[in-house]
């Protein structure tokens, strides 16, 4: 039994440590029984909906084979669809309003007071993912991995790699990861002049170029601490650069006159470099009365003046042997970039001028929070069905005090509810 | 930044003059598949994609497997 417990610790803390280093290697479990029954797959499917706006649904295996001398072999992959209507970055006027879409072949209207919505998203995405991890010695492991994501107008590649050491009788363990990315997008319509004006249906568009490139390096380092037999924590942080094209090619911003109606669209501009870094912290607990909870903060600061703070809450309760319950509360917060404009005055400079301008809510004053459930059975030879219903709501500052005129009378933050249903299943052979 | 290294400095401050962790006949509970770090891999990925796509934060805890969130 003890001989048995060792080894499935042994297991517990490679997936600890090369947690940290990649979401692929993301399957850890009991490594005895890996190694009885060869493979593990993880499937499930995900609705995400949201209220009048996007549609995507999301399809998602991993497969885990663990050999005799504790190697791993993680492949994993990823389809995804995607349409409905997203907000375009424009500020809601009392008029309405008419928008040229990307493609720069059609319009679309917006009537008065409503948020503008361009609702010619439609996608779908494939990744697949390779990761290998295997030991070095008693105390070390390595793991190198690559990931390639394609989809209509976006292509993205990327590598991965990690170390992890063990120290203090295995309670401790660091780890150091680093992922390289690059990713090339074509999107619909080719790339806008920044800062340009959005030109009308059918007429030339300000456009250069067909494509665009961006790179980004992330570097995570972290230590997994056994606390006491019933706590396990784990601290890491990250710096992630990334350089090249940032922009949303099909965000744009308001440009309004002294009634807050719009005079203008002009193409988004966003600095051409970012560099984040944050901090987590992870902890899970398991009680004397056999449920478990898993509380994870992360705070994270960028360059282009955006902090967010995210309290992520689970709680397991193991019901019986066969069924849990899994209720989740997610909490977050972010502060806005330095750059963000819900819209701007004709004749402001920024308007004209090379400083970096956009509305895209995402880089807004936000909260959001995420309230969910699982429920799951758990069957024989360690196989189990899940299924995971959430909601998701963002909550920005719909009455800003420097909106202008008629803006005043309508909300100017596109409000984001959405509905989360997964479903799970879980088997070995 | 700067924040950020102060609170590592102080939580491996706190790791290193405690003298954490348990002894290896002690590990049964912690070897459990709900006390794994990544205990639910496919839930976490998700997560991590749709967060990435609808907030200016990512990452923290893994990578991501790439794609334009521009939706």
């Amino acid at each position: 039994m003890q001989l048995k417990n060792k080894k499935r610790i042994k297991g517990a803390l490679t997936s600890a440590a090369c947690t940290l280093l990649g979401t692929q290697s993301a399957l850890a479990m009991d490594n005895q029984a890996d190694r009885e029954h060869g493979w593990k797959i993880d499937a499930a499917v995900l609705s995400y909906s949201e209220a009048d706006r996007v549609d995507a649904n999301e399809v998602n295996v991993r497969a885990q084979k663990t050999f005799e001398d504790e190697s791993k072999l993680n492949l994993n992959i990823v389809m995804d669809t995607l349409t409905g209507a997203s907000p375009n970055g424009a500020a809601p006027s009392d008029q309405t309003q008419t928008f040229t879409r990307p493609s720069g072949n059609g319009s679309y209207d917006i009537q008065a007071g409503e948020i503008p919505l361009d609702d010619t998203f439609r996608d779908t995405r494939a990744q697949i993912g390779v990761a290998w991890e295997a030991p070095i010695n008693r105390l070390m492991r390595y793991r190198i991995g690559t990931n390639i994501s394609s989809e209509f107008d976006y292509e993205s590649i990327s590598v991965n790699g990690g170390l992890s050491r063990d120290f203090n009788k295995k309670n401790t363990t660091l780890s150091l990861g680093g992922s390289f990315a690059s990713d090339t997008l074509n999107p619909k319509g080719d790339i806008p002049i920044a800062k340009a004006s959005m030109a009308p249906a059918t007429t030339t568009q300000p456009r250069e170029g067909t494509s665009e490139s961006k790179q980004v390096t992330d570097l995570v380092f972290g230590i997994t601490q056994i606390i006491n037999a019933r706590t396990l924590m784990q601290f890491n942080i990250g710096i992630s650069q990334s350089d090249g094209y940032l922009n949303d090619p099909f965000k744009i911003v308001s440009v309004v006159d002294t009634n807050g109606r719009p005079v203008d669209y002009i193409y988004e501009s966003r600095p051409d470099s970012r560099t984040k870094t944050s901090f987590y912290w992870d902890t899970k607990h398991h009680f004397s009365w056999e449920d478990t909870i898993d509380i994870a903060y992360r705070y994270m600061a960028d360059d282009w003046g955006i902090t967010s703070h995210t309290v992520d809450l689970h709680y397991r309760w193991n019901i019986t042997d066969q069924w849990y319950t899994e209720p989740h509360l997610r909490y977050y917060q972010q502060s806005g970039a330095d750059f963000y404009r819900h819209s701007v005055s004709d004749g402001e400079a920024v308007v004209t001028n090379d400083e970096d301008l956009s509305a895209d809510y995402r880089l807004a004053d936000f909260d959001a929070t995420t309230l969910g459930l699982k429920v799951a059975y758990r069957m024989a030879n360690d196989s189990e069905l899940n299924m995971r219903l959430e909601s998701y709501q963002q909550m920005g500052d719909t009455q800003p005090s420097d909106a202008i005129g008629v803006q005043k009378n309508y909300d100017m933050f596109p409000d984001l509810d959405a509905i989360i249903l997964q479903v799970g299943y879980t088997f070995k052979f | 930044m700067y924040k950020i290294l102060l609170l590592t400095l102080i939580c491996t401050s706190l790791i290193a003059c405690t003298g954490l962790g348990v002894e290896p006949w002690e590990r049964d509970i912690l070897a459990k598949a709900e006390m794994q770090p990544a205990a639910t891999a496919v839930d976490g990925a998700f997560d991590d994609h749709i967060y990435f796509s609808k907030e200016a934060s990512s990452g923290g805890a893994s990578f991501g497997g790439g794609g334009c969130g521009c939706n």
